[in-house]
């Protein structure tokens, strides 16, 4: 699908009539090892992991376009179409629930969304706890099952900080290795959902892509 | 007057008056009705609301009114059943509803058709044909995908899923997750078989030709056999290439039943058409009949490349001296020739002409460049 901002890039991003296939891929590790996938699956771009600081990286021969994206932004830009297909985290796409296909389970950038509390916290059930975090309705979700009244307390970053200077009671954070909470005598108390990086499709790009989405999905599939 | 109406018309109000015209050639008759409702017809049937929410505000007696956020509720309350035949119907309204990616609420033009009563394949096959022209009315660069929810549940049964699960397994579906109908079936200890026959019919989408197979082979045969039957139908037409089934289209079930489908369109990223049987609201509604309809969200076709990027065709520059009846005449010549002008006597800043011409004193208009 032709995007709406193709048409206003300058002539060499046009496409010169070429249908594009546009790849939003996360900022960091992860991209940079999900591209790897892209790249053996058949859509190569060696110019992306350049010092380069151009924004968008073409491969004129296939077709492909990718640029890079902070993970939280990837999925924004292929609901709304400006990225036929993109990887984001499963905490995204839990977390802002964007109307996109979910088509893959990329098995990579595996880690946990947790509950965790200082050492040996003991939750008092009849006040209300208090939850600091960046993923409100995950959260909100998790406790509403248990029929638990909580007090969301929305952080940007740093959030293991809150319970250790009593802003909050619990966190609900992403857990990788446990290195940092246990660095700060935090401990998991539960994990919520296993998180790991997802291929997502814009919906209405998929039905015009269909073979090379599907393709991409196949080809980028399986454990690293 | 088609001059006027291509060259002044926006290109939503053209596609407006395309499926108006589509509409009643296909006889249904313009169903037209108030801005705001009572709110309890929204409170009872908010899941079947695109969005849940409503802009309520006090009648005069104090009764609790509603902006209608939705059509179809307000036609099936105010319709009565009778036997053997269809009340056909088509709309262009307002609605009033959380809307776009912003989530805000939104003044939305909208248009679509209800055919409510005995509706039998023939309608059916109408009402997917007119979805279709509906598409190609705004491009023929479009694709209608339809599914069965009949197929799905058929699956869920044979899984043994509860009715939590099944909720979940339907967004799964409507992802193309086949990796969450995977670990979904194996935490609810579904039957041998049944997380690969879920997630191959989240895979299914093509052609009608290359999917009734794999619906076959999946044991959805009286879905195939109804989707064939449609398919076959409308394979005859000028827009059955647009006709795709895809089983990742999901209304809410406790609303609809049977086919459900949306419209695509090449350029914009969201569905353009909604669509499907929705016996069950019927039915909920204490109607007996049966019932079928598809909105097309106008808002939508914003996305689409404006026809001309101008402000006008020639901007025609006068001077302080000028004759108004020169440049009357000066104007009705450009007009006559199909140019849209905009008269100033200096160039206005952030506007956009194609040409910008000067009229002199002689009354000739010289163009500039």
């Amino acid at each position: 699908m032709k995007a709406e901002w193709e048409t206003r890039l300058p002539e060499a991003h046009a496409g010169q009539g070429k249908k594009y296939l546009t790849v939003a891929l996360p900022k960091g590790r992860l991209g940079e090892k999900v591209y790897g996938r892209f790249a053996a699956a058949g859509y190569p771009c060696p110019e992306l992991l350049s010092e380069s600081r151009k924004l968008i990286f073409e491969n004129e021969e296939l077709a492909v376009r990718y640029f890079w994206a902070k993970p939280s932004d990837v999925a924004i830009y292929v609901e709304r179409g400006a990225a036929d297909i993109g990887v984001a985290g499963k905490d995204i796409l839990l977390e802002y629930e964007p109307d996109v296909y979910e088509l893959a389970d990329l098995e990579t950038g595996r880690c946990r969304m947790c509950v965790a509390a200082p050492e040996g916290f003991a939750p008092d059930d009849r006040r209300t706890l208090r939850v600091a975090t960046k993923f409100g309705r995950i959260a909100r979700a998790h406790y509403a099952k248990k029929g638990r009244d909580i007090d969301i307390i929305h952080l940007n970053g740093s959030i293991e900080i809150a319970p250790i200077i009593g802003l909050s009671d619990v966190i609900v954070d992403i857990v990788e290795t446990g290195t940092t909470l246990r660095e700060n005598h935090l401990e998991v108390l539960e994990t919520i959902v296993p998180l790991s990086a997802r291929l997502i499709a814009n919906r209405a790009s998929y039905f015009f892509r269909k073979e090379q989405m599907d393709r991409i999905a196949s080809g980028l599939s399986g454990k690293d | 007057m088609t001059t006027l109406q291509e060259g002044i018309l926006k290109r939503e109000e053209k596609i407006l008056f395309a499926l108006r015209a589509l509409y009643r050639g296909a006889g249904y008759a313009q169903y037209k009705m108030r801005k705001f409702e009572e709110y309890d017809l929204y409170a009872g049937n908010k899941d079947f609301l695109v969005s849940g929410r409503v802009i309520t505000f006090p009648d005069t007696d104090g009764k609790l009114l509603a902006l209608k956020p939705d059509v179809t509720l307000s036609i099936v309350r105010s319709g009565r059943d009778e036997p053997g035949t269809a009340q056909k119907v088509y709309y262009q309204e307002n609605v009033y509803r959380v809307a776009g990616y912003s989530r805000d609420f939104r003044e939305i033009m909208q248009a679509g058709i209800e055919c409510i009563g005995e509706v039998d394949d023939c309608q059916l096959a109408e009402v997917l044909w007119l979805s279709m022209k509906s598409l190609g009315c705004v491009s023929t660069d479009s694709v209608l995908a339809l599914s069965h929810l009949g197929a799905a549940e058929r699956l869920m049964r044979e899984a043994g899923l509860s009715e939590k699960a099944r909720r979940q397994a339907f967004g799964f579906l409507a992802g193309k997750s086949a990796h969450e109908l995977y670990a979904l079936c194996e935490a609810e200890h579904t039957a041998p078989g049944a997380a690969q026959k879920l997630a191959e019919l989240s895979g299914l989408s093509g052609a009608p030709e290359d999917v009734l197979p794999g619906l076959y082979a999946l044991g959805c045969g009286p879905e195939a056999d109804e989707l064939g039957r449609l398919s076959r139908a409308l394979s005859a037409t000028d827009v059955y290439p647009m006709l795709r089934l895809d089983f990742s289209v999901v209304n809410d079930p406790g609303y609809y039943n049977g086919l459900v489908f949306q419209g695509y369109v090449q350029g914009i990223p969201e569905r353009v058409i909604s669509g499907g049987q929705y016996d069950r609201l019927m039915r909920k509604m204490e109607r007996s009949a049966r019932a079928v309809g598809f909105a097309v969200y106008l808002d939508t076709l914003e996305r689409l490349e404006t026809a001309s990027p101008y402000d006008a065709d020639v901007l025609l520059l006068y001077g302080e001296d000028t004759d108004p009846g020169a440049l009357l005449e000066a104007l009705k010549t450009l007009r006559q020739e199909g140019l849209s002008v905009c008269a100033q006597r200096i160039r206005p800043p952030k506007r956009r002409y194609a040409r910008t011409a000067v009229l002199l004193k002689s009354g000739e208009v010289r163009y500039e460049g």
